[in-house]
């Protein structure tokens, strides 16, 4: 399959007054057409930020993007017009927020909302975009979407409201859905009732979907590869069976063990990972996870190793010992 | 467990919340049914872990318990006496035995109060420590969860979501209770900081002898924690059963769409698996369905579901079902 973005070395800072904050520290990943890529990480890795970054979508000031590349068809987003930016957003890569709640704006109806991305870049009629408002709305399972066009947000439910986002995301057929951990505020049903949507979508439409999430059990049945973030880099990516079965770095064995699992019989206590996730007032010299790390070494704090190698087609893991033996690579 | 002991015995239980119209001869227009009849023990030393979704009734059924919100209807036996018809002193000192651990760290530290004055302020109320003894006091209470006794000194803001829950459950050990209602404690958390949490939780249980009611709606942290399992839609309780019994073997079909919904942490076992999507969101407590709460999302629903309230009875021994049916 065609390689369809390619990001590279991408540093994101933020100013703050405690300092500057190196949120995103030399991310770099491809994604092929009709893959689906989750991220994964806890907050403050740098998984959003890095998406924002890439779709110049980081107020700025505070936020900087200050080195990368990101590749889309060839051209980069980083240094291309505001203009050509602005025809790719919404239209070609698009966006589902976190917050069904917030994401919209209250006092625009539902069908203008949704379809607002078809009239800005198809230049189309009010009309013609809100029948093709209807067609998505249908898509992604609103009930009588014809009636509910002049519906506020306030009378949908979260779980419609975090739908008609999708719709809205989907109107232009993007080639890249960013979901940025859309059923995280959602229940575990209604969490079943997008992610079974959003996979008969992706068969459908054939997009390439990038699933932003903290939950490990979403990305499982969803993904096709995964990146693990954490301070700010990628620690660990991997084909998705390859993470789950055979995880290399101690972080992502540390995170599975903290899950409880529902087919679990008898008692296990939880791996707990000790200590906090680092505050990045400068770039990790060493190992990001070292402080909290069991298997570190006298080398993981002098040198922060990148994304090598390791067993497996197209697994990478930045760690310097092999948790298997305890010992140096 | 040996002999069982009944710690809390709750009886028909309701809460309802009045929706008032109008500002001067403002009258009630309905009522938001949070819960609806609920009943169950909680056993000397064992974890009941009640889940649901959003809006199920599960935070208003533990802070009732609480007497934080007075019950319309209903008893919660403690100790031989009713809380419900306490008052009161004599509510304030029973409240000594019952202490609550809330969801959001955030918001449910006093920033203006150092932790030694947080952690104190229970004791202050019910006159057990004072003065150096207290201070004393909230030190052990501090290491027993896990920080450093020097933090008395200094300020919410200054500890991370895993440290401020940690203050939050040394407040609630304060005065020793013998319940805990921990709701939705872990779930402000990240992922690796939750089982910090709840593997302390676990190992003072296990060195105080505490019971805990534990709220969440992540049902495999609730699988992992609880010993016995209750799951509530709308209000009721629709299924209680023992752990292993709840989740190898559900009989409501609510409880079978919720277990089926939840995702899995294993590629492997997510190929294989069915899920059961449940159409539609969950109606409104304001007017809930007739007969069975869950009728309308349920694909066994027939007629009699319309039309009568399914018993709450036991199916096989400990493992109550609210369904008409036999669902397995």
């Amino acid at each position: 399959m065609a390689e369809l973005l390619k990001v590279e070395g991408l540093e994101t800072h933020f100013q703050t007054r405690e300092g500057v904050i190196h949120a995103v520290n030399g991310v770099s990943f491809n994604l092929k057409e009709g893959e689906t890529l989750g991220i994964v990480g806890e907050s403050g890795c740098g998984k959003s930020v890095s998406m924002m970054s890439m779709l110049r979508l980081i107020p700025s000031p505070p936020g900087k993007v200050v080195a990368g590349k990101a590749l889309f068809e060839g051209n980069d987003l980083l240094t291309m017009t505001d203009e050509s930016i602005r025809n790719i957003r919404g239209a070609k890569i698009s966006v589902v927020f976190q917050d069904p709640m917030t994401s919209f704006n209250p006092v625009l109806t539902i069908g203008d909302q949704v379809s607002e991305p078809y009239r800005v870049h198809h230049q189309a009629g009010k009309k013609e975009a809100l029948e093709r408002a209807v067609k998505y709305l249908d898509l992604v399972g609103i009930p009588n979407a014809r009636e509910r066009l002049n519906d506020y947000p306030h009378q949908f439910s979260g779980g419609m409201r975090q739908r008609a986002m999708i719709a809205m995301g989907l109107i232009c057929e993007p080639q890249i859905l960013i979901a940025d951990e859309p059923t995280t505020a959602l229940d575990v049903t209604i969490q079943a009732q997008i992610i079974e949507l959003v996979k008969r979508l992706r068969d459908e439409l054939g997009m390439a979907i990038i699933w932003i999430t903290h939950d490990l059990g979403i990305i499982a049945g969803l993904a096709d590869r995964v990146n693990v973030m954490y301070g700010g880099y990628i620690i660990e990516t991997a084909p998705v069976k390859d993470i789950y079965k055979n995880p290399q770095h101690p972080y992502t064995i540390g995170l599975l063990g903290s899950l409880p699992r529902m087919d679990e019989t008898g008692y296990r206590r939880l791996t707990s990972i000790d200590g906090l996730p680092p505050i990045l007032l400068e770039k990790p010299a060493y190992c990001p996870f070292e402080p909290r790390c069991h298997y570190a070494k006298e080398r993981c704090r002098k040198e922060n190793p990148g994304l090598m190698q390791v067993e497996g087609d197209g697994h990478f893991t930045a760690c310097w010992v092999n948790p298997k033996t305890g010992k140096e690579y | 467990m040996t002999e069982k002991q009944v710690l809390l015995q709750v009886e028909n239980l309701y809460k309802h919340f009045p929706i008032k119209k109008g500002i001067i001869f403002s009258k009630q227009t309905g009522s938001v049914h949070a819960v609806d009849g609920i009943s169950f023990n909680i056993y000397n030393g064992e974890t009941l872990g009640l889940v649901g979704e959003s809006g199920c009734g599960k935070s208003t059924t533990g802070r009732t318990i609480l007497q934080l919100y007075r019950p319309t209807s209903g008893s919660v036996i403690f100790d031989g006496e009713d809380l419900a018809k306490l008052k009161g002193e004599n509510l304030r000192r029973k409240r000594r035995d019952l202490q609550m651990i809330f969801q959001d760290p955030y918001a449910s530290l006093n920033p203006r109060m150092t932790v030694g004055q947080i952690i104190g302020e229970p004791m202050e109320i019910h006159g057990t420590y004072k003065g150096a003894a207290q201070s004393k006091r909230v030190q052990e209470l501090l290491q027993l969860v896990g920080l450093n006794g020097a933090f008395a000194n200094r300020y919410p803001h200054e500890f991370s979501g895993g440290q401020r829950q940690r203050i939050g459950v040394a407040r609630a050990l304060a005065l020793e209770p013998k319940l805990i209602v921990c709701d939705e404690p872990i779930s402000a958390l990240d992922v690796s900081i939750q089982a910090q949490v709840v593997n302390l939780l676990e190992d003072l249980q296990s060195t105080l002898g505490l019971t805990y009611l534990f709220i969440a709606h992540d049902l495999s942290m609730v699988r992992h924690i609880s010993d016995r399992v209750a799951v509530m839609y709308l209000g009721i309780i629709v299924e209680l059963a023992d752990r292993n019994e709840l989740y190898s073997n559900p009989r409501h079909p609510y409880t079978q769409a919720l277990l089926s919904a939840v995702p899995f942490p294993d590629p492997f076992v997510e190929e294989k698996r069915k899920r059961i999507i449940l159409e539609g969101d969950v109606p409104s407590p304001v007017n809930p369905p007739s007969g069975c709460r869950f009728r309308t999302r349920c694909q066994y629903a027939k007629e009699i579901c319309a039309e009568e309230k399914p018993a709450f009875r036991e199916i096989a021994k400990d493992h109550f079902v609210a369904c008409h049916f036999d669902i397995s």
